[in-house]
């Protein structure tokens, strides 16, 4: 079996699963965000008194935060006031950040564990071989009540990925990659597993990108198999025990795809697709009015050191915004302490508090008709942002920085990297 | 279920959530608020030319992006009777259905905007104005029960509590 398959017949009292079976699996963590008062409505609605355990269940405000508006700040009270009168006391209020960040960083995501939470980017903990998926309001006040949910055993695509990157090129740079190639309906109902020497070598931060934006292709839940860099990330964080769980060598995959990553160069996805893939170069006329650096993609301590580290002892390009996000509070106390707010304020960016922010065109930076944004999210719908008349290119963080100093769209040399551009 | 009639309203394919239901409204949780952005993204006059049983033909990845139920209960309290379409994103079909909202793959299905369908749920069939008919793969037994109450909340009260 493969360790997707172990994960469901694990939790749900089989001992094994088979590819389009149905299962009744435990929920080890339902998560839910601020965007979604229809949980608590729902669970009302269904009969719901009290949460089956209190301990397995998290709410994140992060997309509303702190509350721009009237409706979003009774959202956040109504919120509060359940978690305080379940008892539920992993409730990460306005200041902690994105909900992908914030649960790893505390600790409650491990290997071998489900985790479903009311986000699509929920596939993000494959990282920790755990399985995330995203589900709706409805669904997870049934777990609320029940504890558990249905799911049909997915097909596994493998994914490979070899190779070296160079400088200037990132996880998101490869992710990009792969849906230009299999297109953004590759894995409706799968799961995706990253594997490789390229994934083998990166750290914590960039296998999360891949497993962020596996949800970008459709997929159900991702997975990378567990190793000593995600043993180190869980030391001093974990309490709980756990066992990491791996595939079978026997298993035979659905599809298989490689991808040799040597002579990769940084790509955008252009309006507004997230498969209309081009090389960065060749995408040269574009005006650029708003550049966003954050996200539970691209609003990690990893993209921020990399953005610092290029724009370093330079100023944002007249006539562009740069907004940077950081994922979390931890993101951003280490960004403080490393010196890289005080590179992006400096140079004359918009520093903002943790959360998604303009990610889905909420506020802190919507856009208006006509403008054009790079932006290290995952999404570049119409309108994703603010207006549907606007643009968005979706790269990585070396490309929004350097963007952000020369004022058009272009990708990181080697030199900028080493702060000599 | 009861046969449904509306007439078709044609959208091509990769119809994401961010179209279907603009980020910017997810604070709204009253119902027939979130109905008044029913397919904004992509028509923003689309609530203005619809009539209460009106169906959505699309193409692929319908519903991809966001976990967003809005999106469900933005067709649903708009009046839009079911959605059919070559293929859905999973998240928006799980809410689909857990809201009650009939979701009908069939692939590439020919149909002109505004002609009226008639769906048979039971008989997992569709016609077009022109006698054409469609078939689609029926919903499991489980599935047609949750439909047929209206949805997930009111399947549970009566099979898990009751």
């Amino acid at each position: 079996m493969h360790a997707i398959e172990k994960i469901l017949a694990n939790k749900s009292g089989k001992d094994k699963v088979q590819t389009g079976e149905i299962v009744n699996a435990k929920i080890d963590l339902a998560e839910v965000n601020d965007l979604y008062l229809q949980v608590i409505k729902s669970f009302r609605e269904m009969g719901g008194q009290k949460v089956w355990d209190k301990d397995k269940v998290s709410f994140v405000f992060d997309h509303y935060s702190p509350a721009p508006t009237l409706k979003a700040a009774d959202n956040h009270k109504q919120m509060r006031e359940f978690c305080n009168k379940q008892g539920i006391d992993k409730l990460f209020d306005i200041n902690k950040g994105i909900c992908h960040q914030v649960l790893p960083e505390a600790g409650l995501v491990y290997p071998g564990m489900i985790l479903a939470a009311t986000d699509s980017h929920t596939t993000t903990h494959g990282a920790f071989g755990a399985f995330g998926t995203g589900v709706g309001a409805t669904d997870l006040a049934s777990i609320l009540i029940s504890g558990e949910l249905w799911f049909k055993v997915p097909e596994v695509i493998k994914i490979e990925i070899n190779g070296e990157l160079k400088a200037g090129v990132m996880a998101k740079d490869i992710i990009l990659n792969i849906l230009g190639e299999l297109g953004q309906d590759a894995a409706v109902y799968k799961a995706v597993e990253f594997t490789g020497s390229t994934v083998e070598e990166m750290d914590i931060d960039e296998r999360m990108v891949l497993c962020n934006m596996a949800v970008e292709m459709g997929a159900k839940t991702s997975y990378i198999e567990p190793d000593h860099k995600t043993y180190q990330f869980l030391k001093d964080r974990i309490n709980v025990e756990y066992d990491p769980i791996f595939t079978d060598e026997d298993y035979e995959y659905d599809e298989v795809y490689e991808f040799e990553v040597d002579e990769l160069t940084p790509l955008t996805a252009k309006p507004h697709s997230i498969d209309n893939i081009a090389p960065v170069e060749e995408v040269k006329e574009e005006k650029i009015d708003q550049i966003f650096i954050g996200t539970c993609t691209g609003g990690r301590i990893n993209d921020l050191k990399t953005a610092a580290q290029i724009i370093k002892g330079h100023k944002v390009a007249d006539g562009v915004r740069l907004l940077v996000i950081p994922a979390s509070d931890e993101v951003y106390q280490k960004a403080l302490d490393a010196g890289y707010l005080d590179i992006f304020i400096k140079s004359g960016a918009t520093v903002s508090n943790p959360g998604c922010g303009p990610c889905l065109g909420a506020h802190q930076g919507v856009l208006a008709s006509g403008e054009s944004c790079l932006s290290t999210s995952s999404r570049n719908f119409p309108g994703r942002m603010g207006s549907t008349e606007a643009k968005i290119y979706s790269v990585s963080p070396a490309t929004a920085a350097i963007s952000a100093i020369k004022g058009r769209l272009v990708k990181a040399e080697e030199s900028d990297l080493n702060g000599d551009n | 279920m009861e046969i449904i009639k509306g007439r078709a309203f044609k959208f091509g394919d990769n119809i994401d959530t961010d179209q279907i239901y603009p980020g910017r409204f997810l604070d709204i949780s009253e119902h027939s608020e979130i109905a008044e952005h029913a397919m904004e993204g992509v028509d923003p006059d689309f609530t203005d030319k619809i009539d209460e049983g009106d169906i959505i033909v699309a193409g692929n990845n319908f519903g991809c992006g966001s976990s967003r139920e809005h999106a469900v209960i933005t067709l649903k309290e708009a009046g839009i009777s079911a959605v059919i379409a070559s293929s859905f994103a999973r998240i928006f079909y799980r809410n689909a259905i857990n809201l009650g909202l009939p979701v009908i793959e069939i692939k590439d299905m020919k149909v002109k905007e505004k002609e009226e369908l008639i769906i048979d749920i039971n008989k997992s069939t569709i016609k077009r104005e022109n006698g054409e008919k469609y078939s689609f793969i029926s919903f499991p037994e489980q599935i047609m029960e949750i439909l047929e109450t209206g949805g997930i909340i009111n399947y549970y009260k009566n099979n898990v509590e009751g």
